[in-house]
């Protein structure tokens, strides 16, 4: 019962559409999506946030183990349509020097 | 529902460390006569080390005595800072009720304990009142242990794969890992030979009502040590007034076991650290690559290898300019790297073309040579064949990309892995982040200690050399973050670390005199007296006071005669900051190893001293007798050297003990 949904864009790319709620509960989960979608070969990976109302830290947590995922596979991992909370969130924790909020998740890697 | 809290077992009410409730009205009368006594003290302490410097060294015997002035000083700042820790000891009312709806994930940890002894400290675990997950985090990884956790019906954890070749950091790495797979909202860490009693959530959840709680710890009580305490395992006055004393003060440490943690305190922790050694590693690392590559720039260098270093100075300038302008770093990296690959790409493609080139020059042009050729360029030119990798201004660009901690099985480390003792820099980590702690003194975990000297003593080794780790690499008195207590509290435990140095001076400086008639104060007459008597009886006196009836004269026997522990701690933990030697620590055995018998070689300082001590008695007892010394100063050292040799009698006992049973046995 994983609240997490992986859309499979290309051989290379994939979207992870987030739940509600992005907490302690929900982050471990979210490690394994990451992973499968990674393993698969799409080392690209946007996490859509834009059903996420709640971001704790340990849901930063696992977005950052995503990251090192996903780089360690030479791909890379970027958040998009972040809401209000977890934007809140990622400048609180100073993550915002790490990861840039992308507003669209189709258009995430368009560089 | 919440259960409601357990009532205290009267029987209990007498155990070392327990909580035995005084009355409001009691406890602020014991805290004015602690505080007057402090107070009196401290006067007398500082009056009389104001007349040793100013008054009394033995300029002619220097040598002797100014370390002999020096380590005084270091012993009135050690008591001073004791006095500041008690002056806030006082008991906490008892605690909220637990919210029924915490989750939380009970944490064993165990290395290399006996299995049953994790399995029974895991069945004790299950039986804790609250609802919770109980896991044991194996990090010897044994199957054995693995089936039994599954018959018992526990959680099982070990490393992943991810571990693989990366610094494992013993049990802050153990604990980090399993935080990573686990969702409770608290945590309760247990040592594997800590085993719990059914309320110990109960009674401590409750403080968690406050928010800002990150951290609530209480005592660790050993059941297994006899009466008068052979080898010093308990530490009554550290789990009484100390930790009280620290609390009062917003401070009281994390001690790695039988205390509970705030999840979100700990993630947030790791998330920080990730920020700013991922940003300061990152900048560092493009500097030292844009400089490597100004130096290759300026070397004679084929145009090819030219371009590419322009290419690379100019992706490097940018990336720089992108971070001090506020670009989320993730984003300036993989732009750098994409670059990188670009060049790279865009050289392979001309080799490959030049090849092509050269071969349809000789005849041997073949259709299916560029057919696979997109594929081979593109294998070629991928990070690990790139023939840029041969340029070292490239790779340390590309080594400056890393946002995931590739150094490190996890990109966020909660629990602090900068110190072998990882329990005291996480809670001034947290502290420093402005969570708030607890210390809850009432025993609520039964321990087992070490049985064999030997294993004592590589305990208080490793706890020694971590915390001395903590203070040079990270100075409380420097870290941003914590109040003007919270930096002496930290500071004074580490204070109390550095005292070897000082005991050896209080064995030579008594030894010199009564064998050499080596003089290092000015007089040991009437003015000496006068000043140091009180200041001593008023020390003494504190420390009783202080205590409160709580059994400390073993701890004071082993401050003295652990010295050389205390100085190798300091010696090997510089030697490790400082120049990067290892510590070689080894995890502590903790049961079943009382025949690990301790060898003369582990305690040849101590005989050795006590052998020259002896020998010190009788010169000085015949010289005494003969009249050919003054005999106040005589007396005085002689003093002086039996109170040295009592505290340091206290290893006969410790290398004859021969385990808890075996002494219940004889009685």
């Amino acid at each position: 019962m994983s609240q997490f949904t992986i859309d499979e864009v290309s051989p290379e790319r994939a979207i992870i559409r987030a739940g509600n709620r992005l907490n302690m509960v929900s982050a471990p989960q979210l490690r394994e999506t990451v992973n499968k979608a990674v393993n698969s070969g799409r080392s690209h990976v946007v996490v859509d946030l834009s059903a996420t109302e709640f971001m704790d830290s340990s849901g930063l947590g696992a977005l950052i183990g995503a990251l090192k995922t996903a780089r360690a596979a030479g791909g890379d991992l970027r958040i998009a349509a972040a809401g209000q909370q977890v934007l809140m969130v990622l400048q609180l924790s100073n993550m915002d020097r790490i990861l840039r909020p992308y507003d669209d998740p189709a258009t995430a890697f368009a560089d | 529902m919440t259960m409601p809290t357990a009532p205290i077992d009267p029987d209990d009410a007498d155990a070392p460390g327990s909580r035995r409730y005084r009355s409001e009205r009691a406890e602020s009368v014991r805290l004015l006569i602690l505080r007057t006594w402090i107070v009196i003290t401290v006067l007398l302490a500082f009056n009389y080390l104001l007349w040793r410097w100013f008054a009394s060294i033995n300029w002619a015997n220097w040598w002797i005595g100014v370390p002999l002035v020096l380590a005084e000083t270091y012993s009135v700042i050690d008591l001073s800072l004791f006095s500041l820790t008690v002056w806030k000891a006082r008991q906490r009312p008892d605690p909220t009720l637990a919210p029924a709806t915490s989750t939380v994930d009970v944490f064993i940890t165990t290395y290399n304990e006996p299995i049953d002894l994790v399995l029974r400290t895991a069945a004790a675990a299950q039986q804790i009142r609250h609802p919770h997950d109980t896991w044991i985090l194996d990090d010897g990884d044994r199957p054995e242990l693995r089936r039994q956790a599954a018959r018992l019906g526990v959680n099982y954890l070990t490393r992943g794969k991810e571990w693989e070749g990366k610094p494992r950091h013993a049990k802050a790495g153990n604990l980090n890992n399993a935080l990573m797979q686990t969702t409770g909202e608290f945590i309760l860490a247990l040592d594997a030979d800590m085993v719990p009693k059914p309320e110990i959530l109960d009674r401590t959840l409750g403080y968690f009502t406050d928010h800002a709680v990150g951290l609530v710890q209480t005592p660790q009580y050993f059941v297994n040590v006899p009466t008068g305490d052979p080898l010093g395992s308990q530490a009554p006055l550290f789990y009484g007034p100390i930790q009280e004393g620290k609390d009062g003060w917003g401070a009281s440490f994390f001690c790695g076991s039988n205390a509970v943690l705030r999840r979100e305190a700990l993630m947030e922790l790791g998330i920080l650290g990730y920020v700013n050694a991922t940003e300061s590693s990152v900048l560092a690392g493009l500097k030292e690559a844009r400089a490597i590559t100004r130096r290759a720039l300026r070397r004679r260098n084929p145009p090819a290898v030219q371009k590419v270093l322009t290419a690379t100075m100019e992706a490097i300038t940018h990336g720089l300019g992108a971070i001090g302008a506020g670009e989320p770093i993730a984003d300036v990296t993989y732009a750098l790297r994409s670059r990188i690959a670009e060049l790279s790409r865009s050289i392979v493609d001309g080799h490959l073309a030049q090849v092509s080139a050269d071969l349809a020059e000789l005849g041997l042009a073949e259709a299916e040579l560029s057919e696979g050729t997109v594929e081979l360029a593109d294998r070629l030119a991928a990070a690990d064949l790139s023939p840029l990798n041969a340029l070292e201004a490239v790779q340390t660009a590309l080594a400056a990309t890393d946002v995931g901690r590739s150094a490190e099985a996890q990109a966020l480390l909660p629990m602090a892995t900068i110190s072998v003792t990882e329990d005291m820099a996480t809670s001034m980590r947290l502290h420093a982040n402005g969570w708030k702690s607890v210390y809850h003194n009432e025993v609520l975990a039964d321990g087992l200690a070490p049985e064999g000297l030997k294993t004592s003593l590589a305990q208080r080794l490793r706890w020694a050399q971590g915390t001395v780790q903590v203070l040079l690499k990270d100075n409380p008195l420097f870290l941003k973050g914590l109040t003007g207590a919270q930096r002496l509290m930290y500071f004074s435990t580490m204070w109390s670390y550095f005292s070897g140095f000082a005991t050896v001076i209080y064995l030579v400086a008594p030894t010199l005199f009564l064998v050499a008639g080596v003089l290092p104060v000015s007089s040991y007459a009437a003015p000496f007296f006068l000043r140091f008597l009180p200041f001593m009886i008023a020390n003494q006196l504190l420390f009783v006071i202080a205590a409160r009836g709580l059994p400390t004269w073993r701890g004071q026997q082993y401050t003295l005669a652990l010295f050389p522990i205390w100085i190798k701690a300091c010696t090997s933990a510089a030697a490790n900051v400082w120049f990067g030697r290892p510590l070689n620590f080894a995890v502590t055995p903790k049961t079943g190893t009382h025949e690990d018998r301790v060898s003369l070689r582990d305690l040849g300082w101590q005989l050795a001293f006590a052998i020259i001590l002896i020998v010190a008695i009788v010169m000085g007892t015949m010289k005494l007798i003969s009249g050919s010394v003054e005999p106040i100063g005589t007396l005085v050292n002689l003093g002086w050297v039996a109170f040295d040799l009592i505290n340091l009698s206290v290893l006969v006992g410790a290398v004859r003990y021969r385990g808890y049973q075996h002494e219940e046995a004889q009685q």
